[in-house]
């Protein structure tokens, strides 16, 4: 039975709620304004809010600059193409674990995680020379790769809880009928479990685009994605505040807009088995 | 669902495996985001003209990224880049590394005698220079000229750091919003410690005595750190334990600081009226030194170009190498985007040619900077290394930063000098036993 709360609750965890989300967002919302100012109104003490001569100019310099689409192609390659992958190989993994268990299941799991615990620093030297032999330095075939197996381990964890909660018998019916392994897989398991997938894509897609580790240590000219573009307009000296939040906006703007449109779905699919 | 699945991957695979297919040759130039790096890329069309087989890629990355990118490639002989934009710091150690391509016949007009000694001396190693400077820096005191009058002092030829406590005292208006002196206080071997190691070789220490141990138990050391904590703790700005560079020239140019040491490049921004709300009113002296003492101990760093061991395509890199950094590049950039634009500090024609004096009022100043740095004798005492502002040794990386964090510690209030300069002493000391120094 729901508990009843009363208006005045009901206000306070509202303001709670949307003081927090603002507090979450504030640091974005500055950086796109602060991309609207000169660089000078950028550094001023006293900054202003809203109240400053909108311009920009920050916009024309990085455009005249550099190549945002062709950054932006590498990004969407990238993020794409790895999670895609690793939804191949995760969708069969995840489902042999959350329905056919073996004795080591947990373990394997375990196991999986744990090449998450290591930072990811220690294997750079031996990843960067695999990657060096094999041709694959700056290119995007080699980032997917290597996105792929980061980021596998939470596609598979993700598709496993998610694949927990549908009841095997569904399967057996199917198998009952007739059902080949493959389309028991496609046909039964996928369409019920589209909301787990769907905000595991989701999510694996936001986390390929924001990965800069291996996206900058990979990459040089050909493959570097919007995580290179921004790192090139961080400067040592020289104030160059205001291009860097246009060079951020820009990079964010993308993953941004696709967040908000699948909000929706990707809360569905994060709470997707909490509550029964 | 499938099928768009497919072909999507499919499609995605296609794009990722096609690659780009050229006749020229194309060579990969790694550098930072500074201004004159910049100017440089806005250039290219003229070095497309002069050399239309060969076409250059721009990898520009933040200075530390960029450090750690450039290492590993190299360490691994990865091939990535043909061109790379590295301090003077990485040049000696890399060079003896042999991972440097000694850069003999860069072309008649290349002019190596004109390099400033001092800039060329930090990059040559066996004879022999490793990297072509393409703009090179030192310390130097900026100071606003309004300030110093108003609290009735002149600035002397060569103020000494108890001046600068004097000046500072009278300078500080906190209920202005002015604070007589801004210094770094971000930690970092780059950061705090450039500065603060500068200011100790002017009071005649070192971080290393002839055997190798620290020296952070000595007197000097100790007076360096409770100057630094004094002027800053009294006259400095809020919140200094985590201003750099950048953080010091927005409260500079916006009239918060009544003087700054730091990089000698930060005068043209400072005097800059487009960006500095007090650019009429800045004036420039030396480094300070100790009272009675004439070690300005300034810094000096140099952005230079290096070109990989590893780059196959070493011709192409070195005619790049010798196009953006010989007189002829001075001339352009003088002509498209201004004198006073012109990378300073690697050239003395560029100190002898009237028209940069007059557009560039700091220049001379600039030019004393770099002459008075020392970075093969950078102490008054003996010591076993070189480097002004730092210590040519693969380990002071990492050294150098932790000391930064004791200091940034002690600035922050966090720790007292006595404790930040112990802990230095143990950190580094086992640091340096670990690495094998000590003999």
């Amino acid at each position: 039975m729901a508990r009843e709360i009363s208006t005045g609750r009901k206000a306070v965890i509202t303001t709670v709620a949307w003081a927090v989300a603002l507090l979450i967002f504030f640091p974005i919302l500055w950086t796109v304004l602060t991309s609207f100012k000169t660089e000078g109104e950028a550094v001023n003490s006293h900054p202003a809010f809203l109240f400053f001569d909108w311009t920009l100019e920050n916009y024309h310099a990085v455009n005249e600059r550099s190549d945002y689409l062709a950054h932006f192609w590498n990004s969407v390659v990238i993020s794409l193409g790895s999670t895609l992958a690793g939804l191949i190989i995760a969708v069969p993994a995840a489902w042999a674990m959350a329905f056919v268990p073996g004795k080591h299941t947990k373990d394997l799991l375990m196991w999986m995680l744990s090449t998450k615990m290591l930072p990811a620093v220690g294997v750079l030297v031996p990843l960067y020379l695999l990657a060096r032999d094999t041709g694959l330095l700056d290119t995007r075939t080699g980032l997917v790769i290597v996105l792929t197996m980061v980021n596998l381990p939470i596609i598979v964890w993700m598709l496993y809880t998610y694949f927990k909660e549908i009841p095997a018998e569904i399967l057996e019916a199917a198998r009952m009928d007739g059902a080949t392994l493959s389309s028991e897989i496609l046909y039964v398991l996928t369409p019920m479990a589209v909301p787990g997938i769907a905000s595991t894509l989701l999510l694996n897609v936001i986390l390929a685009w924001n990965e800069s580790f291996w996206t900058l240590n990979l990459s040089a000219a050909n493959a570097a994605p919007l995580t290179a573009f921004i790192a090139s307009y961080s400067s040592p000296e020289g104030l160059f505040y205001a291009k860097l939040s246009a060079a951020s906006t820009m990079a964010i703007a993308p993953i941004l807009i696709l967040g908000w449109f699948s909000q929706k779905q990707l809360v569905r699919g994060l709470t997707f088995g909490a509550v029964k | 669902m499938t099928m768009s699945l497919r072909t999507l991957l499919g499609a995605t695979m296609l794009v990722a495996a096609a690659g780009s297919a050229s006749a020229q040759t194309t060579i990969t130039v790694a550098t930072v985001n500074n201004g004159d790096m910049i100017r440089m890329q806005r250039l290219m069309p003229d070095f497309a003209a002069k050399h239309p087989d060969i076409k250059v890629n721009w990898v520009t990355l933040e200075e530390n990224v960029l450090r750690q990118r450039v290492t590993t490639d190299i360490a691994s002989k990865g091939g990535q880049y043909d061109v790379l934009t590295i301090g003077n710091y990485e040049v000696p150690i890399w060079a003896k590394q042999n991972w440097l391509l000694p850069l003999e016949n860069l072309g008649a007009d290349y002019d190596q005698a004109d390099l400033l000694p001092q800039v060329a001396a930090a990059l040559t190693v066996d004879g022999k220079l490793y990297a072509a400077p393409f703009y090179a820096e030192s310390s130097m005191l900026m100071y606003r000229t309004d300030l110093l009058e108003k609290a009735g002092l002149k600035m002397p030829e060569n103020p000494d750091w108890d001046f600068i406590a004097e000046a500072a005292e009278k300078m500080t208006d906190k209920a202005a919003g002015v604070y007589g002196i801004c210094l770094r206080g971000k930690a970092g071997w780059g950061e705090n410690m450039a500065l603060i190691t500068s200011m100790n070789n002017s009071m005649g220490g070192a971080w290393f005595d002839m055997e190798w141990k620290p020296e952070f138990n000595g007197p000097e050391w100790k007076q360096t750190l409770d100057t630094y904590l004094k002027l800053m703790n009294n006259y400095g700005p809020p919140g200094a334990s985590s201003n750099g560079f950048n953080e010091n020239l927005a409260l500079f140019q916006t009239g918060k600081c009544g003087m700054w040491i730091d990089a000698t490049v930060a005068a043209s921004f400072i005097s800059d009226p487009k960006e500095s709300q007090v650019a009429d009113k800045v004036g420039f002296a030396p480094a300070p030194i100790r009272a009675g003492g004439s070690n300005h101990g300034n810094w000096l760093w140099s952005w230079n170009l290096a070109i990989p061991a590893s780059s196959a395509k070493q011709d192409a890199a070195k005619t790049f190498v010798a196009w953006a950094t010989s007189p002829d590049y001075t001339k352009l950039v003088a002509e498209k985007e201004g004198i006073a634009n012109v990378p300073p500090g690697t050239r003395t024609s560029l100190y002898e040619n009237e028209a940069y004096l007059k557009a560039a009022p700091f220049a001379p100043m600039t030019l004393k900077a770099i002459q008075s740095t020392n970075t093969q004798k950078p102490s008054d005492k003996q010591v076993p290394y070189t480097g002004a502002q730092f210590v040519a040794i693969p380990e002071f990386q990492a050294i150098g930063t932790a000391v930064g964090q004791q200091f940034s510690a002690a600035l922050a209030g966090r720790a007292s000098a006595e404790q930040a300069l112990a802990a230095s002493q143990t950190l580094t000391s086992r640091e340096m036993t670990r690495a094998g120094y000590p003999k």
